[in-house]
């Protein structure tokens, strides 16, 4: 397999790889780094890249795991960052001021759940998977994952809705 | 007759039942200017989730084609260079053959030498053979042993 090849397989997923890793690991760099370790840990299995039927999915599970497993390494423990990711909303920044601040708290909230919960509101919400795939990702059936995600809706509605009335009701 | 349908989605949206189309109506209705009062709270949670969508990872990422040593083929090696060190080095050994005649010569010297010694052995041999005269006289003497019977007797009475 040339690299061509490998990075048009790649290509289509490799930043949802990205932005899974981010949302478990908030820090931006760390999350760069977490998806070059699985792009080249691909390109390393390459030969046996033919073999798994969706090499997607696999992916979605190893940057899963991947990422837990950063989270529960001794540097993780012993050294706490705190990650403030200075970055351009400018996206964002067409809409009113006002909004892109409640914007932050969605994502503020969201980085408060439960592991289990950011990695399905990332894989529905945000990456848009299937349940059934989501299921597979991550090993589990899809009422679990509906619960989840039903539960971790519901928390982000109503911390929102509290954010959103404060001072006001 | 919009907003209704959309609070019926929503409220399935929460329960988790809904469908990628219908979140994607979801999504649309949420992206526009203004949507109900009561439904406010909703905006920014949508709109978070279409701008992270748009999130790229830029970051290059080096693949290395070039092939890891393998350790293995070491031991070939080694296996190899030990196989012709052993082919090259048994002819040296084998050469050093002596011819026919040579052969034969050392092996009358031997004989020769050995032939001396076993004569010169049997001459000592047959000087000691008086010793058997001093076994002779050991039998001779053995009647003494007889004396000691009617001794033992004297002494018991």
């Amino acid at each position: 397999m040339t690299q061509a090849e490998f990075l048009n397989i790649v290509t289509p997923f490799k930043d949802k790889v990205f932005r899974l890793a981010k949302r478990l690991l908030v820090s931006t760099e760390e999350a760069e780094d977490a998806t070059q370790e699985i792009l080249i840990k691909l390109w390393n299995n390459k030969k046996k890249i033919k073999q798994y039927n969706n090499i997607e999915a696999f992916s979605m599970t190893m940057t899963k795991n991947f990422c837990f497993d950063k989270l529960k390494s001794k540097q993780a423990q012993n050294l706490k960052i705190v990650h403030s990711n200075y970055q351009d909303h400018s996206v964002a920044l067409q809409k009113q001021v006002e909004l892109n601040d409640s914007i932050d708290w969605v994502g503020k909230i969201i980085e408060s759940l439960p592991e289990q919960q950011k990695l399905v509101i990332q894989l529905r919400d945000i990456e848009q998977y299937d349940f059934n795939e989501i299921a597979k990702m991550l090993d589990m059936n899809e009422t679990a994952v509906r619960v989840t995600l039903s539960r971790a809706r519901k928390t982000i509605r109503e911390q929102l809705t509290n954010t959103h009335n404060y001072g006001i009701k | 007759m919009v907003l209704n349908n959309i609070e019926k989605l929503l409220e399935k949206y929460d329960n988790g039942e809904t469908t990628l189309k219908e979140e994607q109506q979801l999504k649309d209705y949420f992206s526009q200017e203004t949507v109900a009062s009561h439904l406010e709270m909703y905006k920014p949670m949508f709109s978070y989730f279409l701008e992270n969508q748009k999130e790229q990872f830029t970051k290059h990422v080096p693949l290395k084609t070039k092939k890891v040593f393998n350790y293995k083929w070491l031991s070939v090696a080694a296996v190899a260079v030990l196989m012709v060190s052993i082919f090259f080095s048994k002819p040296f050994s084998s050469e050093e053959t002596y011819s026919k005649e040579e052969q034969q010569l050392a092996f009358n010297q031997v004989k020769a030498s050995l032939e001396l010694v076993s004569k010169q052995f049997n001459k000592g041999v047959s000087q000691v053979g008086y010793l058997e005269v001093i076994e002779k006289a050991g039998t001779q003497v053995d009647y003494l042993k007889e004396m000691n019977d009617p001794m033992g007797r004297i002494f018991k009475n």
